[in-house]
């Protein structure tokens, strides 16, 4: 068959940038070779990365690779091809009471994204990343020799590929640990905070929680700086694993961009934070609601407008973690044109991955819309980060300079060392490995 | 319910599985030339949805098989679903006839030939659906795919008098028309997102259709209008587009 296909344009979830792509699909394996030998080729799950690392020239879809291969409800392993989604986990296995140890924030993403980008959720300081619980992965190399990576069986392979950003090789399918629940619900607290120190002790003092995570006002000044909702929850026990089914909001169309400005963003957060009246609430939600509330409005990512946004998600480690944010914050506030939704997470200890983003200590995330000055703004946010011993998470990333990033991440060079002894070097790249010298 | 899926292997199909799944003791035959991703898929069903599912070796064009594959089926089922089809290359099939009849023969007469033998069974235990996915395309002809288009106009036009039919017998005959669907079989088409489904949603769809035991299904309801407009162009101004 001629490697012959029609070029689309496509793009992160941030939309920002487009890229002409080809697009080939995952099912044939000697097909795959082929076209892995072209060079600039990356695998792309459902696009919910928000940058540009699913994007290259040649872009391996994995949505042909959905199938579930094997479950033990015993140990509650799963086997299943990459491209299954998290959702298509929870549908199928929340009623048979298991649930994922670890989930980010949408279930919209394929188990081959949750590996490349080594996804965390809300209970990092506990269990740690996605990869924690991956006992396998089979993973098809550029030469087209297809390998199981494990912690017993090519573990350099299996550390770079966990976070190693699809750069590996194609991933295949993967054995995951699911966890045991007994009810479809989570028992939240939250948790009212005035100012970023009192944001921080509150996290401390609520380390015990499973898990954990704080909106937090990005347009506040002043004393107000810092102000919070954490929102703490445990899975009830009650017995009920019927899954109440999400009220689904759709955006349709890019918004006009000028609906987001520092007015209508001060007013949203004001009123965000001023809506839970008490010190602290408690009640409970259906696990939809907790762990993906953005995931009942779709296509979410068009309210930023046409040109799109990013997402600046880093880390600052426990000691500086206070002064830092306080830094970053201010500036943030001063800039103006923050995010709705700003988070705050702790974060627990750092696993052994080449590439992997999670370092104990803070972290924090945010969506700003595409604009002129943004880049300018976002590099003096690096410095602050760099200054703290910290580092952006490449998942979100759209634009970090080389040398920040190569200053932060200290694997990289090992990195670079497996990903040239599988001959991946000049076969697999993203825009984002190419303008990082990954 | 047991439940035969024929071309199982499309897109289409295995999300309607995916949907009759929640039929109660649903077990899926799924049927399709080539069994090796249907061992895969078989597999996948039982786990996802915790039904029992088997698979089959069926080729809609080898016509002479056809009494004798469902003659062997373990049990006889009570929803048939027709999903096998053939997209083809127009230009190809303008210049080469066997293409031609292949795509005719994929899409149409072994569609008759797999439904007859069907029908007779439903007609005698007097129950029984049967859906058939067709395509909007067989709606009009156009230059860029007359001749699968003319093979899904039939296959529609047969499965209005399959109704027909059937309704005295108490079986069901569902039409499936589906607009742009993003599939194996368009993947290399660039497609207008707005009026392109998703496997995913049309199989829920189809599913929901059955309850509410429609007739025919436009997918996505678009598509109703859009074929209306283009119907109803004067013959002497469509012969001129370039559609």
């Amino acid at each position: 068959m001629v490697l012959n296909f029609i070029a689309m344009k496509i793009h992160g979830w941030g939309k920002y940038p487009y890229q002409e792509a080809c697009i080939h699909h995952a099912s044939n394996h000697s097909e795959l070779r082929k076209v892995i030998q072209q060079g600039n080729c990356i695998a792309r799950g459902l696009g919910r990365s928000y940058g540009d690392s699913a994007l290259s020239a040649n872009v391996i879809s994995t949505q042909q690779l959905r199938y579930f291969l094997d479950f033990n409800p015993k140990t509650g392993l799963l086997i299943c091809e990459s491209g299954v989604s998290l959702a298509d986990i929870i549908d199928a296995f929340l009623p048979r009471g298991f649930f994922l140890a670890v989930t980010p924030g949408t279930k919209f993403v394929t188990i081959g994204g949750a590996i490349a980008s080594d996804v965390h959720g809300k209970n990092h300081h506990h269990v740690g990343c996605f990869s924690e619980f991956v006992e396998n992965i089979e993973l098809l190399l550029p030469n087209g020799e297809i390998v199981n990576c494990n912690r017993q069986q090519n573990q350099e392979l299996f550390h770079a590929t966990c976070g190693g950003m699809g750069l590996t090789g194609i991933i295949l399918a993967a054995t995951i640990k699911l966890i045991p629940i007994t009810s479809s619900t989570i028992q939240q607290r939250t948790i009212k905070s005035a100012n970023l120190n009192a944001t921080l002790a509150a996290f401390h003092e609520h380390k015990e929680a499973t898990y954990s995570v704080a909106w937090l006002d990005c347009t506040a000044k002043g004393k107000h700086l810092g102000r919070s909702l954490l929102m703490l929850g445990e899975h009830a026990d009650d017995n009920n694993l019927v899954r109440s089914t999400p009220r689904n909001l759709n955006v349709p169309f890019n918004m006009p961009s000028i609906m987001l400005n520092r007015y209508s963003i001060r007013a949203f957060n004001h009123f965000y934070y001023q809506r839970i009246k008490q010190d602290e609430v408690h009640d409970r939600v259906n696990l939809d609601k907790f762990f993906y509330p953005l995931d009942s409005i779709s296509q979410w990512n068009n309210l930023y407008g046409r040109k799109g946004f990013t997402q600046y998600q880093f880390v600052i480690p426990l000691e500086d973690a206070e002064m830092a944010l306080q830094k970053i914050l201010g500036k943030i506030a001063d800039y103006g044109n923050g995010s709705f939704l700003s988070v705050l997470k702790l974060f627990g200890k750092a696993n052994s991955n080449y590439l992997s983003f999670p370092q104990e200590g803070f972290t924090f995330a945010l969506d700003f819309k595409m604009e002129p000055t943004l880049f300018h703004f976002l590099e003096q946010l690096d410095r602050l980060v760099q200054d703290y011993n910290g580092r952006v998470y490449l998942a979100k990333d759209v634009r970090m300079p080389a040398d920040f990033f190569h200053a932060t991440y200290n694997k990289v060079e090992q990195f670079q060392k497996i990903r040239a002894s599988i001959g991946a070097t000049d076969k697999l790249s993203s825009l984002q490995s190419t303008r990082l010298g990954i | 319910m047991n439940i035969l899926i024929l071309g199982a292997n499309s897109d289409i199909a295995k999300h309607i599985c995916d949907a009759f799944a929640k039929e109660k003791d649903a077990h899926f035959y799924l049927a399709s030339r080539n069994t090796t991703d249907l061992e895969k898929f078989s597999k996948d069903l039982t786990i996802r949805h915790q039904v029992k599912a088997s698979y089959y070796s069926f080729d809609a064009t080898n016509f002479t098989s056809h009494q004798k594959f469902y003659d062997n089926l373990p049990e006889k089922p009570d929803l048939v679903v027709v999903a096998f089809g053939l997209l083809g290359e127009q230009q190809l099939a303008e210049k080469n006839f066997q293409h031609a009849a292949q795509i005719i023969n994929t899409n149409y007469t072994g569609a008759v030939s797999i439904l007859e033998i069907v029908a007779a069974d439903f007609a005698a235990r007097k129950s029984g659906t049967i859906i058939g996915i067709s395509s909007v395309a067989g709606l009009r002809g156009r230059q860029s795919n007359y001749i699968y288009g003319s093979a899904k106009a039939a296959f529609t036009t047969y499965l209005s008098g399959l109704r027909n039919r059937m309704q005295k017998h108490n079986v069901h005959v569902m039409t499936i028309l589906p607009g742009f669907v993003a599939t194996k079989m368009t993947q290399d088409m660039d497609l207008p997102q707005r009026l392109t489904a998703q496997p995913k949603v049309l199989g829920q769809a189809v599913y929901q259709a059955y309850s509410r035991g429609k007739n025919t299904m436009y997918h996505k309801k678009a598509w109703c209008l859009i074929m209306f407009v283009i119907r109803s162009i004067p013959e002497s101004i469509f012969k001129r587009l370039s559609l």
